[in-house]
């Protein structure tokens, strides 16, 4: 996999995507329209915490265009169930976490501003909201939990009765004896208290679901912007509407952007294909932008303390974390393991700390469920263990790099087992961290530093190595952590008679490429025009099956299923191959699309192979079935494991407290590349996110439970003008694990960047005896700092 | 009700709407042109972007009853006939300016807006600030600054003088 071919591995050809997109010929869910279709408007609780006395339909059901209103009593009375939870947690004590039922429509109560109570459907989006308008619902408003802090507060109102204290589990990792026994030893301590600010995802693409239902066969379908199908019409059919898989299709067609917020299956998808098949007609719903804020899952949201036990020359000796983790008012699908097995088990980072203890508690409170936000648990480890080692080294009064240096797992301890479960099986750190301070020129910083002073600029840089875990994940691994499904993936590779391909994929694009990665991976494999290959995905009709896209598994674990499918495509060929050229099988080679007799200059084509398994009239036919169409399931052996560095410049001005971010470097190692202008495109965005994360967003409730950043003009999401151009590079050490050598790279920029931004910003501010800034970093907290605090330079 | 009528990408339209129809509402649900998209409800994204007599507009701020006889392009509107894309079109995909493809009609309408604004040339920092009204949550802007910067010279058959570079 050398040699660059055209259009293969390596290559950067443009997306087969872009002329639809660019043109308007994309087909989002909400382009689609159903014939006879009906709309339905969601009634949303507008209080935080209460108990439903009444719904009184009478007045809307009367009104234009009105359909039918549904409330939680015909869910419940036709069977209907809640969306399941798809990952149980346990507590240290053994037992299983709190999950309470989440209902389709509110049963009984509300819990969260948003919380569904009523839907409406009509002939027209807007009569349906008319109509909504009209419900005379009376709420008893009890009293709310709207953060972690009053959650947890002594006598806090309780979100569910049965979790006490709102605490959802109580869990823990590591060995707690020998990390209490190496703080003893400790040289120094180094400690931080932080906050992993809630963010609100925001794909541009609002959700939207269309239900129908065929009542001769009946089947139902349903159109949704989801980012894994399959996993739907399994949450949904089996739990909620209890509708086998075979008379239930779910298509995720063209969707704008996901970022993990179109992972779960939320009640919207439900409730519009059971409608359907209660009034006999298509059911749409589009989210609107201000009901997204109050009901797409929200991400992040941990509170932590952690301590790092120092030796006297900078080694790292034992790390504890206790970390608070919100979950919301209901348990979203991954919910519970985004705190823990995809947070937790990242707490060696790129270090060889021996021994590491972490406890998590998941928290209730009467806000929007919260789960997997790009990245999902290891930009909160990040962040915290890539500000406690810059605490680290000023607690030292260590250089940052050396201190990372001093600490890093060294490249010949690979395959290196963490202390956190983990078995990291490569990377090397000092590869990125050299290129990275190359690129971004550390070594010139202080001059810059000097000239920003003299323009009365306070200038800053920082550092983060990183690594995460993805390549979501072995099913036997996974499932012992309390997955509720496997995690496998599956490729369909089917030739046709002529030589051309369409190849089906069980993950999903939605902004990533796929029909353009897939298919050079395909033609480079198979050494056929990368123009003859296309791919489809989205659709449980189409697809065997698949687990769909989230947690930068695509390349890696998809990549992997199709590579298995092609090799059984080419085994196959070499039978036929063997038969036309009158040789054994074991005799036939295959390279650049040619079935070749060793040691000979006898070959055939692929596209002749293919022919002759479609027309098999001179063909092995007692050994091998005509066609030449396979399928694989493939299941990782272990996570992968990308990692890097960034590094980020910024100039604060002191007057403002603006920060301007002067230069953003990342490399990141993420094994093997198939198309490098789209990998860029991948670190770009993650980078933006991070950046985001890192100076602009957070969710804020009021002690109500109101949203306060409920609109894009309350919540700040990154424009062209908050960022710079990005300087990226990525480096390859190959996965030693799947067939690819492929890590992922989906969600490494938003894992390595927010570090990075915070480390410079208080370097910036070091004279002002900062040592640690809550994310965003505004500058109405920066400006306090500098109005509160006397430079430290003026004071001594 | 009121009847309107007005020039779609070249093409004569008509329409009964609701004194309340928003022209994105007009463009999508009335006239099937579901290339421009709505990404919010209080006018900030940027993803409803159309020309309306030669200027860019949000179309999820402009009633459908105000677009009476104005000449209206979409991003359907921008390709030649044969399916040739327009410059900036044809750069976003150079460039590999666009992922998930939500903002990007909108994204795109304004870019050519500001482009054909700035005949005397667009700096790096002129383009972000150009682009403060459009959102995209994939590319981190990045590469849509460059495709910006590239189709400036296509459109205006010249190169981008120095000093704007
Ligand atoms: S839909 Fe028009 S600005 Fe967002
Ligand atoms: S390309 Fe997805 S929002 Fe811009």
């Amino acid at each position: 996999m050398n040699d660059i071919i055209k259009g293969g591995i390596g290559d950067s050809p443009k997306r087969t995507e872009d002329h639809r997109f660019l043109s308007g010929n994309g087909r989002y869910t909400d382009d689609l329209n159903r014939p006879n279709q009906t709309h339905a408007y969601f009634k949303r609780s507008d209080v935080a915490h209460g108990v439903i006395k009444s719904i009184d339909t009478k007045a809307a059901a009367a009104m234009d265009g009105v359909i039918a209103i549904f409330t939680g009593a015909d869910l419940a009375a036709d069977n209907i169930g809640g969306v399941p939870c798809g990952w149980q947690v346990h507590s240290k004590d053994g037992s299983p976490m709190v999950e309470p039922p989440h209902p389709v429509l509110a049963q009984g109560k509300v819990r969260y501003v948003g919380d569904a109570i009523a839907m409406v459907i009509a002939e027209t989006k807007q009569q349906a909201k008319d109509a909504a308008e009209a419900l005379v619902i009376d709420i008893e408003t009890l009293p709310a939990v709207s953060t972690l802090r009053a959650a947890i507060a002594p006598g806090a109102s309780l979100v569910h009765d049965d979790a006490k204290g709102n605490v959802c589990y109580d869990w823990h990792l590591g060995d707690k004896e020998a990390v209490d026994a190496a703080f003893k030893q400790a040289f120094k301590v180094a400690t931080i208290d932080l906050t992993n600010n809630r963010l609100i995802p925001n794909p541009m693409e609002p959700r939207a679901a269309i239900g129908e239902y065929d009542i001769s066969s009946g089947e139902y379908t349903l159109h949704t912007t989801s980012q894994n199908p399959h996993v739907i019409r399994l949450l949904m059919g089996a739990f909620v509407l209890h509708v086998p898989e075979h008379k239930l299709r779910v298509v995720a067609p063209d969707v704008g952007g996901g970022f993990g917020a179109k992972i779960f299956h939320y009640i919207e998808e439900a409730a519009v294909t059971w409608a359907a098949s209660k009034i006999h007609r298509p059911v749409k719903w589009t989210c609107e932008r201000g009901e997204a804020f109050i009901t797409d899952a929200h991400g992040r949201d941990h509170v932590s303390h952690a301590e790092l036990a120092l030796a006297q020359d900078g080694k790292f000796l034992a790390l504890r974390v206790n970390t608070y983790a919100n979950m919301g008012a209901y348990l979203s699908t991954f919910a519970p393991s985004v705190p823990t097995y995809l947070s937790a088990t990242l707490l060696a980072g790129v270090y060889t700390t021996p021994v590491i203890y972490s406890e998590v508690k998941a928290i209730f409170t009467n806000t929007v469920p919260v789960d997997a936000y790009r990245g999902a648990g290891r930009p909160e480890t990040t962040f915290l263990l890539e500000r406690l080692v810059d605490i680290a080294a000023h607690t030292m009064g260590m250089d940052r790099v050396a201190i990372r240096r001093r600490n890093f797992i060294p490249i010949d301890a690979y395959p290196y087992q963490t202390p956190v479960a983990l078995m990291y099986d490569s990377g090397n750190h000092e590869a990125t961290l050299a290129r990275c301070m190359e690129l971004a020129d550390w070594s010139g910083f202080e001059a810059r530093r000097a000239k920003a002073k003299a323009r009365g600029k306070l200038r800053g840089i920082g550092m983060s190595t990183y690594l995460e875990a993805c390549g979501i994940a072995p099913s036997a691994v996974a499932g012992a952590l309390g997955a509720r499904a496997g995690l496998y993936e599956v490729a369909n590779v089917r030739v046709h008679p002529t030589g051309s391909i369409t190849v089906f994929t069980g993950t999903h694009s939605h902004g990533q490429g796929h029909e353009t990665t897939f298919a050079q991976l395909v033609a480079d494999q198979l050494g056929v025009p990368f123009e003859s290959v296309e791919v489809v995905h989205g659709d449980t009709a189409k697809i065997p099956f698949g687990m769909g896209t989230y947690g930068s598994r695509s390349l890696s674990v998809g990549g992997s299923a199709m590579v298995k499918a092609m090799d059984k495509i080419i085994a196959k060929g070499k039978k036929i191959a063997a038969h036309l050229m009158e040789a054994s099988a074991d005799d036939i080679e295959f390279k650049d699309g040619k079935f070749t007799v060793a040691g000979t200059d006898k070959s055939k084509a692929f596209g002749e192979i293919a022919f002759s398994a479609y027309v098999p009239h001179n063909y092995p036919i007692d050994e091998v079935e005509p066609g030449l169409d396979e399928t694989a399931f493939y299941d990782p052996k272990n996570f992968t494991f990308p990692g890097g560095c960034h590094i980020c410049e910024v100039e604060i001005d002191p007057e403002t407290g603006t920060v301007h971010l002067e230069n953003f470097t990342a490399v990141d190692d993420i094994g093997r590349v198939i198309n490098p202008m789209i990998v860029h495109g991948q670190v770009h965005g993650g980078v933006a996110q991070g950046i985001g994360q890192a100076l602009l967003e957070q969710a804020v409730y009021d002690p109500e439970g109101q949203l306060l950043s409920g609109s894009l003009m309350d919540y700040t999401m990154p424009r062209a003008d908050n960022l710079p151009s990005f300087v990226v590079g990525t480096e390859s050490t190959m996965c030693t694990h799947n067939p690819l050598g492929a890590k992922g790279v989906g969600e490494v920029g938003a894992i390595g960047s927010p570090p990075a931004v915070i480390n410079a910003v208080v370097d910036a501010l070091r004279d002002y005896g900062v040592t640690h800034i809550d994310m965003p970093a505004t500058a109405q907290k920066i400006w306090s700092i500098i109005n509160h605090a006397a430079p430290r330079m003026a004071a001594e | 009700m009121a009847h309107i009528k007005l020039t779609v990408n070249g093409k004569p339209a008509h329409a009964h709407v609701e004194s309340r129809t928003l022209l994105v509402e007009l463009l999508r649900d009335h006239l099937h042109l579901t290339g421009t998209h709505v990404g919010c409800d209080t006018s900030q994204c940027g993803a409803c972007v159309v020309s309306v007599d030669g200027k860019s507009v949000k179309s999820c701020t402009m009633l459908a009853i105000q677009a009476e006889g104005v000449h209206i392009t979409t991003i359907e509107g921008l390709a030649a006939a044969d399916g040739t894309l327009h410059p900036m079109q044809e750069m976003f995909r150079e460039h590999h300016g666009l992922q998930c493809g939500f903002c990007t009609p909108g994204m795109v309408m304004s870019a050519i807006d500001l482009v054909e604004s700035h005949p005397e040339g667009l700096t790096e920092q002129q383009i972000r600030d150009g682009l403060e009204g459009n959102i995209c949550r994939c590319t981190g802007y990045h590469n849509i600054v460059k495709a910006i910067a590239a189709a400036w010279p296509i459109m205006h058959k010249k190169q981008m003088p120095q000093a704007a570079e």
